[in-house]
């Protein structure tokens, strides 16, 4: 057995004209949560939908636990899908649905009562076995379809948009307990999602699609902090950008020349030559405000004004106007006390390190 | 209250007079004499008329099975299909009540007679040699019920499957269910309304029908609709004629009573 979960190999999918999925490859291992994280039209839904069976790629090979998947209908496949609208069925009960894979795959009757009860266990609905799903909250609804691709223990558990129908709180708390479920059943999981915190909070990896193209692969940590490109940066938390070319290249470091303002330091990615336009994209909560011009220890100073002052309650937003057109964000925690608020008009100091900044070449 | 008086005179009006005059007794030259008697009822129990009625009720139930088995696949294709085809299938299917049922049913007897276009076709392909009997049968009956109320059957089929949703028939497929049990134990279940409404719409219709006995089954296949007819516009027995409708409308009513009794016990 391999120790991949699922394999996709070059997989290409055209709806009509537009290419959906282009060339597509990546690997998940077993017992992973995978989440593949993109906006409306990336490809990602159709990606689900290939792996469901629903579609069958125009080329390109699917393997899920080492088994080509080419010509397999849906239900001959190792994988259940949690629908984004649920897709219970309203004339069975909560216990039917959940019971409903076992019954198909021909499992008897003695030995699906308890897989169902613990089933429905795991997802915190034991008691209400015997209700009609339209008696059932959104959350609770969201539960069922979740239990009715766990009980069957498939290879792999595909969910589109799991979280996408509840409201704010609910959905933080599920996406732990989402996580933790994952944990206890060991099973692989791919998650489509276009919400960054999500994919971020509960994947061990994430891929970044859009326009059916794979842009990159990682630990959450991974395409939070090194974006391979701006439209990662940009897609997956707030960016502040510049841009310009690079001047100086030292080792790992280079100095970037921004008309209107002093030269940056930053770190280069491998093999960027000098002369070459790129972007530099730094995240709102790495940014540095103080009105002390003589504060040390950073490599990069720049010298602007408050725009505007958001109170967020647990932290605080600034609007910063580097130069004329040019806006920044910055993300303060609210740490009460002494620790200095500004006003808007009120000049600052921007600061960053060298390594906080990513270099994205254009 | 407006609805209570058009229910009083259009329906119960006309229906008690038939009830009173199914009590009643012909009248030496056809009038209505006003006694009080049971014949009329007793009279329906002969061999003879019994066999129209299970004649009846035999090709209204074949015609609402055909259909049923006719009617869903289009249905399904149709309620599928891109919105802008739903639309022109749907028109398809309600134009021919544009023309008047009367000569629908003569193009059908042209179509069936012996030397008819059916003939013309299946010979000419080499299918049959000799000459085919299908009009004047019960089987050209059978044809032109279906074809008259296939559409009270594919409307309500197709609001119902229209309104299934998508990814509950995808889910089914996912949880490891054949194309059989999908249709079965999801598509089925929950398209059960309308399977029932169309059943309703065309059986009922089925039962009374008398011009298409009356043209494509000849003198042989004669059903409660022509009994009727006869009785009221050829002997002119009006009594017996209202006997025969009203018991036919109570058979109806009470199988459909019957129906959702126990379809409701099955339910709870």
């Amino acid at each position: 057995m391999s120790e991949h979960s699922v394999e996709l190999r070059e997989i290409v999918k055209r709806h009509g004209t537009t290419l959906a999925v282009d060339h597509l490859s990546l690997q998940v291992k077993r017992g992973e949560f995978f989440s593949i994280l993109g906006p409306s039209g990336s490809g990602k839904t159709s990606t689900l939908r290939l792996l469901a069976g629903f579609e069958e790629p125009d080329q390109g090979e699917i393997l899920i636990e080492g088994r080509s998947m080419r010509g397999v209908p849906p239900n001959l496949r190792p994988v259940n899908l949690v629908f984004q609208s649920y897709a219970l069925f309203p004339h069975l009960t909560v216990a039917g649905n959940v019971a409903f894979g076992l019954e198909m795959r021909g499992v008897p009757r003695a030995i699906i009562a308890p897989e169902v009860r613990s089933a429905l266990d795991m997802v915190r609905l034991a008691g209400k076995e015997e209700r009609i799903p339209s008696q059932l909250s959104g959350g609770e609804q969201q539960r069922v379809a979740l239990a009715r691709a766990l009980v069957n223990r498939p290879a792999v558990v595909l969910l589109d948009e799991p979280l996408g129908a509840l409201d704010q709180q609910l959905r933080q708390e599920m996406q732990l307990e989402l996580k933790t479920i994952q944990e206890q059943v060991g099973l692989t999981f791919i998650c489509v999602t276009h919400h960054q915190e999500e994919a971020l909070t509960m994947s061990d990896r994430v891929a970044v699609m859009n326009h059916g193209r794979l842009l990159q692969i990682g630990t959450p940590r991974d395409v939070y902090e090194s974006p391979s490109s701006e439209f990662v940066a940009a897609f997956i938390g707030v960016s502040n950008r510049l841009s310009g070319r690079i001047e100086m290249v030292t080792g790992t470091r280079c100095t970037v020349r921004v008309p209107d303002l002093p030269a940056i330091v930053a770190r280069v990615p491998p093999g960027t030559p000098e002369g070459a336009l790129v972007t530099l994209s730094l995240r709102p909560e790495r940014v540095h405000l103080s009105a002390d011009i003589k504060l040390d220890g950073f490599d990069n100073t720049l010298q602007a004004r408050i725009h505007k002052t958001i109170y967020n309650g647990n932290e605080i937003q600034y609007l910063l106007r580097l130069t004329d057109g040019l806006i920044w964000k910055a993300r303060v925690p609210n740490l009460g006390g002494d620790h200095k608020q500004f006003q808007a008009g009120e000049a600052v100091f921007v600061r960053w390190q060298a390594d906080e900044g990513v270099v994205l070449s254009e | 209250m407006p609805a209570l008086v058009w229910m009083g005179v259009f329906l119960f009006l006309p229906l008690l007079l038939v009830l009173v005059i199914s009590f009643a007794a012909r009248g030496t030259y056809g009038g209505v004499e006003w006694t009080f008697s049971l014949a009329n009822y007793l009279n329906m129990a002969d061999p003879l008329y019994l066999r129209i009625y299970a004649r009846s009720l035999a090709l209204a139930a074949a015609t609402t099975v055909v259909c049923l088995l006719l009617g869903f696949p289009l249905a399904y294709y149709i309620a599928r299909a891109p919105a802008r085809w739903q639309a022109v299938w749907l028109m398809l299917i309600i134009i021919p009540f544009w023309t008047n049922f009367l000569v629908r049913t003569y193009a059908w007897m042209f179509i069936l007679r012996s030397e008819g276009l059916f003939h013309t076709v299946l010979s000419s392909v080499g299918l049959v040699t000799s000459p085919i009997e299908i009009l004047y049968s019960d089987t050209a009956v059978l044809i032109g019920l279906v074809y008259g109320y296939l559409p009270f059957m594919v409307l309500p089929l197709y609001a119902a499957i229209e309104r299934l949703d998508r990814s509950v028939v995808e889910a089914a497929w996912d949880l490891y269910a054949s194309g059989w049990s999908v249709f079965w134990r999801v598509v089925l279940p929950l398209t059960k309304p309308g399977v029932i409404a169309g059943c309703l719409l065309v059986f009922i219709p089925s039962v009374g029908a008398f011009i298409t006995p009356d043209l494509l089954g000849g003198a042989r296949s004669m059903m409660v609709g022509n009994l009727i007819q006869h009785e009221y516009l050829v002997v002119r027995d009006w009594p017996f004629g209202s006997a025969i409708s009203f018991a036919l409308m109570a058979l109806v009513l009470v199988g459909i009573a019957v129906y959702f009794k126990v379809e409701t016990k099955v339910a709870v």
